[in-house]
């Protein structure tokens, strides 16, 4: 796998539209909230570090396995806006189609 | 026949003004679907008309609903609504004893002091003359009123107004004048022939002694039907159109039209009626704690109307529902803002397949926490003592595999995607067997209540806590603490449950009666609708909420959803925000 390589496009898109998400320390309380994370294998905090590793397409598979309930909102202790940081990987995709 | 050519801008005018009217609102009603045209054309020979005119008279002319933003406010709307009615139906009645017909040209009445020679009186003559002074007088002190708003708005009640265009400021310009120059064409022909009575007479009779009125008099008259047929050709294209439009509005809600999930021809006509009177600014607290001026309802309208990008004005929204609840036209305001809403993801009932299906045990009560619920477990653990303490058996639906309710995904513009969540829901709701479901979060309370169609009854914990108490299933005891209470958005204005959070609260705690009761709740900052302020900002919202609330001293800052206790409870160190359901719990 070569970092270098990956389109990045995806990610400063991300960082552009959901600047909080550069905040993210990746603790991961977003990942242990989260209620479609409770039922598959959905993890925001692996999702935001594929998108910026340039790691799209893998992204793309889990994006849409949120249910923007909002609970990792709430407890984040960066106030990364998680459900706009979800929004914008929705967007960068419907533009790209 | 009584003419004069000064009439033509006048006729002119309003003879444009209906055709483009008629054309408009045909186009619009045309485009309706065909079951909305049918719910018109059943609504129209039914009560729903009736109320339709009662609504028109109160709020087009009476403006009653902004009297309660400010009665200064309210009376100079009136003077220009209800004044302006009075003067064309007194007119019109004046006129038609005089020449005996209804049938006179529509100008006759307006221009009736001209045509009309003071020395011929008719039946109640003077009568009619002193009421349409009073009612010109009336309109005259409104607009004093409605310029010193354009001066100091703080003098009518209002921090902020609106920022008009220049266009608009225009036309505000040619209506400001159309009463002076009546007042003024009317003052000096009575000063040459007399007529008139306590102000068109007094005001004649001293115009006299220095103007030379011969002169004067028939260029005012020209001046007043020019300005009156200026005004009615600028109209559709001002923010005036609000006029008629509002009317057209008001009749096609009562006979049953409701705005959609997309931004139709229903939506536009909401968007005409917004008169841009600025009251949702001073509500929003985007505004009053953001010093946000350009996302309220009034430029978000605005700016569709005049095809000006919008983008994130449609984010930047809590739907609070503040500014709906003071709107005075009774536009649905969070309706429209989420019909702009695009739902930009591709999720199918593929997507969530991965969610399990669940089978609660049967009971008559079912519970449901919601995901918020969840992040609050102390709310959870309250209710679980509460339904023990009524004897209550009870289902908890999501208490291990729940999932969202769907309103999330839906404030987002996703409505296929709660869809799916909403129908997975529903199945394990229906197979609880349960005839009543009890939610503590008001986000899957309203969605529940309206989306979802569930053939059970649905009630808010608050609600639901009340009932008991009532039927004496519960009997707390009254705690000598003190309280406020913050209605939670989607609770009060969003599901119009007021009333009884309060009275249950009141049963528990000696609740402080605030001026943020009932439709008056402050938004917490945590709404997941906003999807453009940052958290810092949220924080700002919430620490106003709470610097409001704490301004009452209560020992207690109560709450009945557990997003707004948790929104809250990050900025309030010294009062305790606690939800309604562990306050009862303590109590019982």
């Amino acid at each position: 796998m070569n970092y270098d390589k990956n389109d990045k496009a995806f990610a400063a898109y991300l960082a552009q539209k959901a600047p909080s998400s550069k905040l993210c320390i990746g603790c991961g309380g977003c990942t242990a909230t989260c209620t479609a994370g409770n039922l598959t294998e959905f993890n925001i905090r692996k999702l935001q570090m594929l998108v910026k590793r340039g790691e799209n397409e893998e992204a793309c598979k889990s994006l849409y396995k949120c249910m923007l309930c909002g609970k990792c909102l709430l407890v984040c202790p960066r106030g990364v806006d998680t459900r706009k940081m979800i929004l914008a990987m929705s967007e960068y995709i419907h533009r790209q189609s | 026949m009584y003419y004069d050519n000064f009439v033509l801008p006048f006729t002119i005018g309003i003879n444009i003004l209906i055709i483009y009217l008629i054309v408009r609102y045909t186009r619009w009603i045309r485009s309706f679907p065909k079951q909305d045209r049918k719910r018109i054309v059943k609504g129209m020979f039914s009560a729903k008309t009736l109320r339709a005119i009662k609504e028109v008279f109160l709020e087009c002319l009476v403006h009653r609903k902004v009297y309660r933003t400010s009665p200064f406010l309210g009376y100079m709307h009136m003077c220009f609504g209800l004044g302006w009615f009075l003067l064309i139906v007194v007119g019109k009645i004046e006129s038609t004893v005089y020449h005996t017909t209804a049938f006179n040209p529509p100008y006759f009445a307006i221009f009736f002091r001209f045509f009309h020679p003071a020395n011929e009186t008719f039946p109640y003559s003077n009568v009619f003359a002193f009421i349409m002074d009073l009612i010109l007088l009336l309109i005259l002190s409104g607009l004093l009123l409605a310029f010193t708003k354009r001066l100091y708005s703080k003098a009518l009640g209002m921090k902020k107004t609106t920022n008009h265009r220049p266009f608009d400021l225009l036309i505000l310009t040619v209506l400001w004048l159309i009463f002076p120059l009546r007042f003024l064409a009317e003052s000096f022909t009575s000063g040459i022939r007399g007529g008139g009575s306590f102000l068109t007479h007094t005001a004649g009779d001293f115009f006299s002694q220095f103007l030379p009125l011969e002169s004067l008099s028939y260029p005012a008259w020209w001046a007043y039907s020019s300005a009156l047929g200026l005004f009615f050709i600028l109209l559709p294209f001002s923010r005036y159109m609000h006029i008629p439009t509002e009317m057209v509005y008001i009749f096609l809600k009562n006979w049953g039209i409701k705005q959609g999930t997309a931004f139709n021809a229903f939506s536009e006509i909401q968007m005409y009626s917004c008169s841009r009177c600025g009251i949702c600014i001073d509500r929003c607290q985007l505004n009053t704690s953001l010093g946000m001026q350009d996302t309220q309802p009034v430029y978000f309208l605005k700016k569709i109307r005049h095809h000006k990008e919008y983008a994130v004005q449609t984010e930047n929204c809590l739907m609070c529902g503040r500014c709906e609840a003071a709107c005075p036209v009774d536009l649905k305001l969070n309706a429209l803002r989420l019909s702009k809403r695009e739902d930009l993801t591709r999720i199918t009932k593929y997507t969530y397949s991965y969610i399990p299906m669940v089978t609660p045990e049967r009971r008559k009560v079912a519970y449901f926490a919601g995901c918020m619920g969840h992040l609050t477990p102390s709310v959870i653990r309250a209710m679980q003592h509460l339904f023990k303490q009524a004897q209550v058996e009870y289902t908890f639906i999501d208490e291990k595999e729940g999932i969202c309710c769907g309103r999330p995904l839906m404030l987002s513009g996703n409505r296929s995607g709660a869809s799916v969540l909403m129908e997975k829901n529903k199945a394990a709701i229906e197979a609880s067997g349960a005839d009543l479901l009890v939610t503590s979060c008001p986000i899957c309370y309203k969605t529940f209540k309206e989306d979802y169609g569930l053939n059970i009854e649905v009630m808010h914990h608050s609600e639901y806590l009340n009932r008991l108490i009532e039927s004496g299933q519960l009997q707390p005891h009254q705690a000598d603490y003190t309280t406020v209470f913050h209605n939670p958005c989607e609770l009060g204005r969003g599901s119009h449950v007021c009333g009884t959070p309060e009275a249950a609260l009141k049963a528990v705690s000696h609740k402080i009666a605030t001026r943020y009761d009932g439709l008056n709740s402050l938004c917490c900052g945590g709404s997941l609708a906003n999807t453009h302020i940052t958290s810092t900002q949220r924080t700002k919202i919430a620490m106003d909420a709470v610097a409001a609330y704490a301004a009452y001293h209560p020992d207690y800052i109560v709450t009945a959803c557990p997003l707004c206790k948790k929104t809250l409870s990050k900025k309030s160190t010294e009062i305790p925000i606690k939800d309604i359901a562990e306050i009862v719990a303590e109590n019982c």
